[in-house]
Protein backbone atom coordinates (compact mmCIF):
# COMPACT_ATOMS: atom_id res chain seq x y z
CA UNK A 1 0.00 0.00 0.00
CA UNK A 2 0.87 3.81 -0.50
CA UNK A 3 3.38 5.27 2.19
CA UNK A 4 1.67 8.16 4.00
CA UNK A 5 4.64 9.73 4.59
CA UNK A 6 5.44 10.29 1.09
CA UNK A 7 3.56 12.39 -1.12
CA UNK A 8 4.86 11.78 -4.41
CA UNK A 9 6.52 8.38 -5.27
CA UNK A 10 8.22 7.96 -8.78
CA UNK A 11 9.70 4.67 -9.83
CA UNK A 12 11.34 3.80 -13.08
CA UNK A 13 9.91 6.93 -14.96
CA UNK A 14 10.44 7.23 -18.61
CA UNK A 15 9.19 10.02 -21.77
CA UNK A 16 10.01 10.37 -24.96
CA UNK A 17 8.75 13.10 -26.88
CA UNK A 18 9.50 13.56 -30.16
CA UNK A 19 11.71 10.82 -30.87
CA UNK A 20 13.80 11.61 -28.04
CA UNK A 21 14.21 10.25 -24.56
CA UNK A 22 13.27 13.28 -22.36
CA UNK A 23 13.42 11.47 -18.52
CA UNK A 24 15.45 7.96 -18.92
CA UNK A 25 13.88 5.97 -15.81
CA UNK A 26 14.02 8.65 -13.16
CA UNK A 27 13.11 7.65 -10.04
CA UNK A 28 12.55 8.94 -6.49
CA UNK A 29 10.01 10.05 -3.54
CA UNK A 30 9.22 13.20 -2.28
CA UNK A 31 8.17 13.25 1.78
CA UNK A 32 5.03 14.88 2.31
CA UNK A 33 5.31 18.61 3.80
CA UNK A 34 8.26 19.04 2.69
CA UNK A 35 9.76 21.87 -0.14
CA UNK A 36 11.61 19.93 -2.42
CA UNK A 37 13.68 21.67 -5.33
CA UNK A 38 13.85 20.56 -8.94
CA UNK A 39 17.36 21.72 -9.92
CA UNK A 40 18.75 21.46 -13.51
CA UNK A 41 19.60 23.23 -16.26
CA UNK A 42 16.99 24.41 -19.42
CA UNK A 43 16.22 21.73 -20.65
CA UNK A 44 17.26 18.97 -18.66
CA UNK A 45 13.25 17.07 -18.26
CA UNK A 46 12.44 19.37 -15.50
CA UNK A 47 9.05 20.64 -16.82
CA UNK A 48 8.55 17.31 -18.46
CA UNK A 49 8.78 15.38 -14.91
CA UNK A 50 6.45 18.12 -13.18
CA UNK A 51 4.04 17.36 -16.39
CA UNK A 52 4.22 13.70 -16.02
CA UNK A 53 3.46 14.33 -11.92
CA UNK A 54 0.51 16.70 -12.21
CA UNK A 55 -0.68 13.94 -14.86
CA UNK A 56 -0.67 15.76 -18.36
CA UNK A 57 2.19 14.14 -19.99
CA UNK A 58 1.99 10.88 -21.96
CA UNK A 59 4.31 8.31 -20.56
CA UNK A 60 6.54 5.87 -21.78
CA UNK A 61 7.28 3.60 -18.67
CA UNK A 62 7.24 3.39 -15.10
CA UNK A 63 4.45 4.96 -12.48
CA UNK A 64 4.03 8.18 -10.71
CA UNK A 65 2.05 8.04 -7.39
CA UNK A 66 0.78 11.12 -6.07
CA UNK A 67 -1.16 11.51 -2.56
CA UNK A 68 -1.66 7.07 -2.97
CA UNK A 69 -3.27 7.58 -6.34
CA UNK A 70 -1.79 7.27 -10.02
CA UNK A 71 -0.84 10.45 -11.52
CA UNK A 72 -3.34 11.96 -13.64
CA UNK A 73 -6.53 10.37 -11.53
CA UNK A 74 -9.52 12.53 -11.69
CA UNK A 75 -9.68 12.20 -7.53
CA UNK A 76 -6.38 14.55 -7.69
CA UNK A 77 -7.89 17.53 -9.68
CA UNK A 78 -8.34 19.62 -6.67
CA UNK A 79 -5.58 18.29 -4.58
CA UNK A 80 -2.73 19.51 -7.00
CA UNK A 81 -2.04 22.79 -7.31
CA UNK A 82 0.02 23.67 -10.75
CA UNK A 83 1.65 26.89 -12.47
CA UNK A 84 3.12 26.14 -15.52
CA UNK A 85 6.30 28.24 -17.22
CA UNK A 86 4.59 30.37 -19.05
CA UNK A 87 1.34 32.18 -17.60
CA UNK A 88 -1.08 29.86 -18.04
CA UNK A 89 -4.15 32.97 -17.18
CA UNK A 90 -5.91 34.86 -19.88
CA UNK A 91 -5.13 37.91 -20.49
CA UNK A 92 -8.12 39.42 -21.16
CA UNK A 93 -9.87 39.59 -17.33
CA UNK A 94 -8.60 41.13 -14.78
CA UNK A 95 -6.30 39.53 -11.93
CA UNK A 96 -9.68 39.23 -9.70
CA UNK A 97 -11.70 37.95 -12.68
CA UNK A 98 -9.49 35.74 -13.70
CA UNK A 99 -8.38 34.04 -10.23
CA UNK A 100 -12.34 34.45 -9.45
CA UNK A 101 -12.95 32.01 -12.46
CA UNK A 102 -10.56 29.38 -11.31
CA UNK A 103 -11.50 29.54 -7.85
CA UNK A 104 -15.14 28.62 -9.29
CA UNK A 105 -13.80 25.84 -11.06
CA UNK A 106 -11.95 24.63 -8.05
CA UNK A 107 -15.68 24.70 -6.62
CA UNK A 108 -14.19 26.29 -3.72
CA UNK A 109 -16.82 27.70 -1.29
CA UNK A 110 -16.39 31.31 -1.64
CA UNK A 111 -14.30 32.26 -5.44
CA UNK A 112 -14.23 36.06 -4.89
CA UNK A 113 -12.88 35.48 -1.06
CA UNK A 114 -10.14 32.98 -1.79
CA UNK A 115 -9.08 34.76 -4.93
CA UNK A 116 -8.45 37.84 -2.63
CA UNK A 117 -6.65 35.73 -0.28
CA UNK A 118 -4.39 34.38 -2.88
CA UNK A 119 -4.00 37.89 -4.47
CA UNK A 120 -2.86 39.05 -1.33
CA UNK A 121 -0.34 36.09 -1.07
CA UNK A 122 1.06 36.75 -4.30
CA UNK A 123 1.37 40.54 -3.59
CA UNK A 124 -0.98 41.64 -6.69
CA UNK A 125 -3.59 43.36 -4.09
CA UNK A 126 -2.76 47.10 -5.74
CA UNK A 127 -2.78 45.27 -9.24
CA UNK A 128 -6.24 43.41 -8.17
CA UNK A 129 -8.37 45.14 -10.95
CA UNK A 130 -5.86 45.90 -13.69
CA UNK A 131 -5.88 43.35 -16.84
CA UNK A 132 -3.92 40.72 -16.69
CA UNK A 133 -2.61 41.80 -20.14
CA UNK A 134 -1.24 44.75 -18.78
CA UNK A 135 1.12 43.92 -15.74
CA UNK A 136 4.84 42.98 -16.42
CA UNK A 137 6.03 39.99 -17.03
CA UNK A 138 7.18 39.19 -13.33
CA UNK A 139 3.41 40.02 -12.19
CA UNK A 140 1.40 38.02 -14.77
CA UNK A 141 3.83 34.98 -13.51
CA UNK A 142 2.73 35.70 -9.95
CA UNK A 143 -0.85 35.59 -11.04
CA UNK A 144 -0.57 32.50 -12.53
CA UNK A 145 1.15 31.23 -9.46
CA UNK A 146 -1.80 32.41 -7.47
CA UNK A 147 -3.75 30.24 -9.61
CA UNK A 148 -2.28 27.19 -7.75
CA UNK A 149 -2.75 28.76 -4.60
CA UNK A 150 -6.52 28.70 -4.70
CA UNK A 151 -8.44 26.08 -2.78
CA UNK A 152 -6.63 23.58 -0.48
CA UNK A 153 -4.40 21.62 -2.51
CA UNK A 154 -2.01 18.78 -0.82
CA UNK A 155 0.96 19.00 -3.52
CA UNK A 156 1.84 22.44 -5.07
CA UNK A 157 4.24 21.81 -8.70
CA UNK A 158 5.91 24.89 -9.24
CA UNK A 159 7.71 25.54 -12.83
CA UNK A 160 10.31 28.02 -12.07
CA UNK A 161 7.80 30.48 -10.26
CA UNK A 162 10.47 33.05 -9.52
CA UNK A 163 11.93 33.09 -12.74
CA UNK A 164 12.46 37.17 -13.72
CA UNK A 165 11.65 38.27 -10.08
CA UNK A 166 13.37 40.99 -8.17
CA UNK A 167 15.41 39.96 -5.30
CA UNK A 168 13.00 41.15 -2.76
CA UNK A 169 9.91 39.39 -3.72
CA UNK A 170 12.11 35.88 -4.74
CA UNK A 171 12.55 36.17 -1.37
CA UNK A 172 9.12 37.06 -0.05
CA UNK A 173 7.67 33.73 -2.46
CA UNK A 174 10.09 31.22 -1.05
CA UNK A 175 8.84 32.85 2.78
CA UNK A 176 5.35 31.94 1.55
CA UNK A 177 6.54 28.78 0.32
CA UNK A 178 7.90 27.86 3.66
CA UNK A 179 4.92 28.80 5.36
CA UNK A 180 2.54 26.98 2.78
CA UNK A 181 4.80 23.77 3.35
CA UNK A 182 4.46 23.94 7.76
CA UNK A 183 1.00 23.78 7.07
CA UNK A 184 1.55 20.32 5.92
CA UNK A 185 1.72 21.08 1.89
CA UNK A 186 3.91 19.57 -0.36
CA UNK A 187 5.69 21.66 -2.90
CA UNK A 188 7.71 20.83 -5.91
CA UNK A 189 9.79 23.87 -7.13
CA UNK A 190 11.83 24.05 -10.07
CA UNK A 191 14.75 26.22 -10.78
CA UNK A 192 17.63 26.57 -12.72
CA UNK A 193 19.37 29.15 -10.31
CA UNK A 194 21.02 27.18 -7.93
CA UNK A 195 20.94 30.02 -5.18
CA UNK A 196 17.56 28.84 -4.29
CA UNK A 197 18.90 25.20 -4.11
CA UNK A 198 20.04 26.36 -0.56
CA UNK A 199 16.39 27.32 0.52
CA UNK A 200 14.80 23.66 -0.29
CA UNK A 201 14.49 21.07 2.17
CA UNK A 202 15.54 18.46 -0.70
CA UNK A 203 16.80 18.83 -3.80
CA UNK A 204 16.71 16.57 -7.08
CA UNK A 205 19.66 17.62 -9.46
CA UNK A 206 18.70 16.64 -12.93
CA UNK A 207 20.71 16.57 -16.25
CA UNK A 208 19.90 15.30 -19.45
CA UNK A 209 16.91 13.32 -18.69
CA UNK A 210 18.65 11.24 -15.94
CA UNK A 211 18.13 12.41 -11.62
CA UNK A 212 21.66 12.95 -9.98
CA UNK A 213 21.16 13.58 -7.25
CA UNK A 214 18.14 13.15 -4.42
CA UNK A 215 19.27 14.93 -1.40
CA UNK A 216 18.90 17.22 1.43
CA UNK A 217 21.07 20.49 0.76
CA UNK A 218 23.47 19.31 3.52
CA UNK A 219 23.87 15.80 2.26
CA UNK A 220 25.17 16.97 -1.02
CA UNK A 221 27.59 19.45 0.48
CA UNK A 222 28.82 16.60 2.67
CA UNK A 223 28.63 14.07 -0.08
CA UNK A 224 30.81 16.20 -2.57
CA UNK A 225 32.57 17.95 -0.50
CA UNK A 226 31.72 21.40 -1.51
CA UNK A 227 30.51 24.04 0.56
CA UNK A 228 28.40 26.09 -2.17
CA UNK A 229 26.07 24.15 -3.91
CA UNK A 230 27.04 25.67 -7.75
CA UNK A 231 30.45 23.73 -7.14
CA UNK A 232 28.62 20.63 -5.55
CA UNK A 233 26.29 20.00 -8.77
CA UNK A 234 29.36 20.56 -11.23
CA UNK A 235 31.35 18.03 -8.98
CA UNK A 236 28.15 15.43 -9.64
CA UNK A 237 28.23 16.04 -13.28
CA UNK A 238 32.05 15.63 -13.93
CA UNK A 239 31.82 12.17 -11.32
CA UNK A 240 28.53 10.57 -13.79
CA UNK A 241 30.36 12.00 -16.70
CA UNK A 242 33.43 10.14 -15.93
CA UNK A 243 31.59 7.03 -15.05
CA UNK A 244 29.88 6.75 -18.10
CA UNK B 1 -16.20 10.89 -15.08
CA UNK B 2 -14.86 13.98 -16.94
CA UNK B 3 -18.27 13.46 -19.12
CA UNK B 4 -20.64 14.74 -16.12
CA UNK B 5 -21.75 17.93 -16.34
CA UNK B 6 -21.55 20.33 -13.81
CA UNK B 7 -23.46 23.45 -14.08
CA UNK B 8 -21.66 25.53 -11.75
CA UNK B 9 -18.58 25.40 -13.48
CA UNK B 10 -20.63 25.15 -16.84
CA UNK B 11 -21.91 28.52 -15.99
CA UNK B 12 -18.85 29.82 -14.57
CA UNK B 13 -17.06 29.70 -17.88
CA UNK B 14 -19.52 31.25 -20.02
CA UNK B 15 -19.64 34.21 -17.49
CA UNK B 16 -15.50 34.02 -17.85
CA UNK B 17 -15.68 33.82 -21.69
CA UNK B 18 -18.69 37.07 -22.02
CA UNK B 19 -16.28 38.58 -19.13
CA UNK B 20 -13.11 38.63 -21.46
CA UNK B 21 -14.79 39.99 -24.73
CA UNK B 22 -16.86 42.47 -22.14
CA UNK B 23 -12.50 43.87 -21.79
CA UNK B 24 -12.79 44.37 -25.87
CA UNK B 25 -15.48 46.99 -26.46
CA UNK B 26 -14.62 46.82 -30.07
CA UNK B 27 -15.18 43.22 -30.79
CA UNK B 28 -18.66 43.22 -29.07
CA UNK B 29 -19.40 46.65 -31.34
CA UNK B 30 -18.05 44.39 -34.74
CA UNK B 31 -19.98 41.47 -33.53
CA UNK B 32 -23.41 42.34 -32.51
CA UNK B 33 -23.09 45.17 -35.58
CA UNK B 34 -21.45 43.88 -38.47
CA UNK B 35 -24.10 41.53 -39.92
CA UNK B 36 -26.71 43.81 -39.74
CA UNK B 37 -24.71 46.71 -41.92
CA UNK B 38 -23.93 43.85 -44.44
CA UNK B 39 -27.66 43.01 -44.85
CA UNK B 40 -28.01 47.14 -45.05
CA UNK B 41 -25.05 47.18 -47.61
CA UNK B 42 -26.97 43.76 -49.52
CA UNK B 43 -30.53 45.95 -49.06
CA UNK B 44 -28.99 48.78 -51.13
CA UNK B 45 -26.88 46.60 -53.65
CA UNK B 46 -29.94 45.03 -55.04
CA UNK B 47 -31.98 48.28 -54.74
CA UNK B 48 -35.12 45.54 -55.15
CA UNK B 49 -37.43 44.77 -52.01
CA UNK B 50 -38.36 41.24 -53.98
CA UNK B 51 -35.04 40.78 -54.34
CA UNK B 52 -33.42 41.25 -51.26
CA UNK B 53 -36.54 39.61 -49.61
CA UNK B 54 -35.08 36.70 -51.54
CA UNK B 55 -32.03 36.69 -50.47
CA UNK B 56 -31.73 37.89 -47.05
CA UNK B 57 -32.65 35.00 -45.23
CA UNK B 58 -30.20 32.94 -46.30
CA UNK B 59 -27.54 35.12 -45.36
CA UNK B 60 -29.26 36.22 -41.84
CA UNK B 61 -28.08 32.25 -41.43
CA UNK B 62 -24.70 32.60 -43.14
CA UNK B 63 -23.59 35.72 -41.94
CA UNK B 64 -23.29 34.86 -37.98
CA UNK B 65 -22.35 31.23 -39.27
CA UNK B 66 -19.24 32.80 -40.26
CA UNK B 67 -18.49 35.12 -37.58
CA UNK B 68 -19.39 32.51 -34.78
CA UNK B 69 -16.79 29.76 -36.61
CA UNK B 70 -13.62 32.40 -36.76
CA UNK B 71 -14.52 34.07 -33.09
CA UNK B 72 -14.99 30.10 -31.81
CA UNK B 73 -11.77 28.81 -33.44
CA UNK B 74 -9.62 31.44 -32.32
CA UNK B 75 -10.64 31.51 -28.31
CA UNK B 76 -10.17 28.36 -28.02
CA UNK B 77 -6.98 28.55 -30.24
CA UNK B 78 -5.86 31.00 -27.73
CA UNK B 79 -6.76 28.50 -24.84
CA UNK B 80 -4.75 26.17 -26.41
CA UNK B 81 -1.84 28.29 -26.71
CA UNK B 82 -1.42 30.02 -23.69
CA UNK B 83 -1.84 26.78 -21.54
CA UNK B 84 -5.24 27.66 -20.19
CA UNK B 85 -6.57 24.77 -21.66
CA UNK B 86 -4.05 22.67 -20.13
CA UNK B 87 -4.69 24.34 -16.72
CA UNK B 88 -8.28 23.60 -16.71
CA UNK B 89 -7.63 20.33 -17.67
CA UNK B 90 -5.57 19.56 -14.42
CA UNK B 91 -8.50 21.27 -12.80
CA UNK B 92 -11.94 19.54 -11.47
CA UNK B 93 -13.48 20.74 -15.20
CA UNK B 94 -15.07 18.20 -17.13
CA UNK B 95 -14.69 18.44 -21.00
CA UNK B 96 -18.45 19.35 -21.41
CA UNK B 97 -18.37 21.90 -18.74
CA UNK B 98 -16.10 23.77 -21.03
CA UNK B 99 -17.49 23.40 -24.28
CA UNK B 100 -21.02 23.95 -23.12
CA UNK B 101 -19.76 26.83 -21.24
CA UNK B 102 -18.73 28.38 -25.00
CA UNK B 103 -21.77 27.21 -26.09
CA UNK B 104 -23.93 29.38 -23.72
CA UNK B 105 -21.81 31.71 -24.39
CA UNK B 106 -21.60 32.28 -27.84
CA UNK B 107 -25.23 31.47 -27.85
CA UNK B 108 -26.35 34.95 -26.02
CA UNK B 109 -23.97 36.95 -28.20
CA UNK B 110 -25.64 34.93 -31.54
CA UNK B 111 -28.88 35.54 -30.06
CA UNK B 112 -27.85 38.91 -29.64
CA UNK B 113 -26.55 39.40 -33.13
CA UNK B 114 -29.24 37.91 -35.19
CA UNK B 115 -32.06 39.63 -33.26
CA UNK B 116 -30.60 42.94 -34.19
CA UNK B 117 -29.66 41.91 -37.78
CA UNK B 118 -33.35 40.13 -37.90
CA UNK B 119 -34.88 43.31 -36.52
CA UNK B 120 -33.56 46.11 -38.54
CA UNK B 121 -34.12 44.04 -42.04
CA UNK B 122 -37.79 43.26 -40.82
CA UNK B 123 -38.36 46.93 -39.69
CA UNK B 124 -36.53 48.83 -41.94
CA UNK B 125 -35.25 47.10 -45.07
CA UNK B 126 -38.56 45.76 -46.15
CA UNK B 127 -37.77 41.70 -45.82
CA UNK B 128 -40.91 40.27 -46.46
CA UNK B 129 -41.33 36.76 -44.59
CA UNK B 130 -44.31 34.37 -44.92
CA UNK B 131 -43.57 32.41 -41.98
CA UNK B 132 -43.30 33.56 -38.41
CA UNK B 133 -40.18 35.47 -36.93
CA UNK B 134 -39.50 32.81 -34.39
CA UNK B 135 -38.91 30.12 -36.95
CA UNK B 136 -36.37 32.84 -38.84
CA UNK B 137 -34.14 33.47 -35.38
CA UNK B 138 -34.42 29.24 -34.49
CA UNK B 139 -32.74 29.17 -37.42
CA UNK B 140 -30.25 31.75 -37.54
CA UNK B 141 -29.38 30.92 -33.95
CA UNK B 142 -29.00 27.36 -34.76
CA UNK B 143 -26.87 28.45 -37.14
CA UNK B 144 -24.72 30.69 -35.03
CA UNK B 145 -23.89 27.24 -32.87
CA UNK B 146 -23.10 25.49 -35.88
CA UNK B 147 -20.75 27.87 -36.83
CA UNK B 148 -19.77 28.23 -32.97
CA UNK B 149 -19.06 24.07 -32.83
CA UNK B 150 -17.14 23.65 -36.42
CA UNK B 151 -14.78 26.40 -35.19
CA UNK B 152 -14.19 24.61 -31.93
CA UNK B 153 -13.75 21.87 -33.67
CA UNK B 154 -11.32 22.90 -36.28
CA UNK B 155 -9.09 24.83 -33.65
CA UNK B 156 -7.80 21.66 -32.11
CA UNK B 157 -5.99 21.31 -35.92
CA UNK B 158 -4.67 24.51 -35.97
CA UNK B 159 -1.16 25.60 -34.45
CA UNK B 160 -0.89 29.01 -35.45
CA UNK B 161 -3.66 31.49 -35.49
CA UNK B 162 -2.95 32.03 -39.13
CA UNK B 163 -3.99 28.28 -39.87
CA UNK B 164 -6.97 28.77 -37.84
CA UNK B 165 -8.15 31.80 -39.96
CA UNK B 166 -7.53 29.97 -42.65
CA UNK B 167 -9.97 27.49 -41.62
CA UNK B 168 -12.84 29.68 -42.20
CA UNK B 169 -12.17 29.44 -46.41
CA UNK B 170 -11.71 25.47 -45.73
CA UNK B 171 -14.34 25.00 -43.94
CA UNK B 172 -16.94 27.82 -44.48
CA UNK B 173 -16.56 29.11 -47.78
CA UNK B 174 -17.37 25.65 -50.11
CA UNK B 175 -20.67 25.13 -47.52
CA UNK B 176 -21.76 28.74 -48.38
CA UNK B 177 -21.14 28.11 -52.46
CA UNK B 178 -22.78 25.04 -51.87
CA UNK B 179 -25.77 25.72 -49.91
CA UNK B 180 -28.41 26.92 -52.64
CA UNK B 181 -27.62 30.83 -52.05
CA UNK B 182 -25.70 31.23 -55.71
CA UNK B 183 -27.35 27.98 -57.60
CA UNK B 184 -30.51 25.76 -56.49
CA UNK B 185 -28.65 23.16 -54.84
CA UNK B 186 -31.15 21.17 -57.33
CA UNK B 187 -29.80 22.57 -60.53
CA UNK B 188 -26.07 22.21 -59.58
CA UNK B 189 -24.49 18.52 -61.27
CA UNK B 190 -24.90 15.74 -59.49
CA UNK B 191 -21.29 15.81 -57.59
CA UNK B 192 -21.77 19.49 -56.10
CA UNK B 193 -25.28 18.30 -55.38
CA UNK B 194 -24.05 15.21 -53.65
CA UNK B 195 -21.51 17.58 -51.73
CA UNK B 196 -23.74 19.70 -50.98
CA UNK B 197 -26.58 17.11 -49.08
CA UNK B 198 -23.72 16.03 -47.24
CA UNK B 199 -22.63 20.17 -45.70
CA UNK B 200 -24.90 21.08 -42.70
CA UNK B 201 -25.44 25.09 -44.00
CA UNK B 202 -27.30 23.46 -46.60
CA UNK B 203 -30.28 22.68 -44.60
CA UNK B 204 -30.03 25.76 -42.57
CA UNK B 205 -30.49 27.74 -45.78
CA UNK B 206 -33.48 25.66 -47.00
CA UNK B 207 -35.14 25.99 -43.78
CA UNK B 208 -34.25 29.57 -44.32
CA UNK B 209 -35.93 29.49 -47.68
CA UNK B 210 -38.53 27.79 -46.47
CA UNK B 211 -39.42 29.99 -43.83
CA UNK B 212 -39.74 33.27 -46.87
CA UNK B 213 -42.30 31.43 -48.62
CA UNK B 214 -44.44 29.65 -46.17
CA UNK B 215 -45.32 29.75 -42.85
CA UNK B 216 -46.43 26.06 -42.90
CA UNK B 217 -43.98 23.76 -40.30
CA UNK B 218 -43.85 20.74 -42.85
CA UNK B 219 -41.73 17.51 -42.12
CA UNK B 220 -39.34 19.08 -44.62
CA UNK B 221 -38.62 22.38 -42.17
CA UNK B 222 -38.81 19.98 -39.31
CA UNK B 223 -35.75 17.57 -40.46
CA UNK B 224 -33.86 20.23 -41.77
CA UNK B 225 -33.48 22.00 -38.42
CA UNK B 226 -32.71 18.08 -36.93
CA UNK B 227 -29.90 18.02 -39.59
CA UNK B 228 -28.68 21.04 -38.62
CA UNK B 229 -29.04 20.96 -34.46
CA UNK B 230 -27.39 17.65 -34.74
CA UNK B 231 -24.60 18.25 -36.95
CA UNK B 232 -23.92 21.26 -34.09
CA UNK B 233 -23.72 18.39 -31.14
CA UNK B 234 -22.05 16.14 -33.42
CA UNK B 235 -19.46 18.69 -34.08
CA UNK B 236 -19.26 19.84 -30.52
CA UNK B 237 -18.59 16.02 -29.32
CA UNK B 238 -16.00 15.75 -31.71
CA UNK B 239 -14.67 18.95 -30.25
CA UNK B 240 -14.44 17.30 -26.77
CA UNK B 241 -12.75 14.54 -28.52
CA UNK B 242 -9.89 16.58 -29.13
CA UNK B 243 -9.67 18.20 -25.85
CA UNK B 244 -7.11 15.92 -23.99
CA UNK B 245 -5.91 16.13 -20.41
CA UNK B 246 -2.61 14.22 -21.33
CA UNK B 247 -0.29 15.21 -24.51
CA UNK B 248 2.65 14.06 -25.79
Amino acid sequence: MTNSAVAVAVDGLRVIRGGREVLRSVSFDVPRGSVTGLLGPSGCGKTTLMRAIVGVQIVAGGTVTVLGQPAGDPLLRDKIGYATQNAAVYADLTVTECLTYFASVLRVDDPAADARRVIADVDLTDHAGKLVGNLSGGQRGRASLAVALLGTPELLVLDEPTVGLDPVLRDDLWTLFHRIAERGTTLLVSSHVMDEAARCDRLLLMREGVLLADDTPEGLRAHTEQSDLEQAFLRLVRESEAAA
Amino acid sequence: MSTVINPGITLATAKRILNQLRHDPRTIAMLLLVPTVLMVLLRFVFNNEMAFSRTAPALLGVFPFVIMFLIASITTLRERTTGTLERLMTLPMGRLDLLFGYAIAFGVLATLQVTIATTVSLLWLGLDIAGSVWTLLLITILDALLGMALGLFVSAFATSEFQAIQFMPVFALPQILLCGLFVPRDAMANVLNWLSDVMPLSYAVDALTAVTVTENWDGTLVRNLIVVAACAILALMLGAATLRRRTP
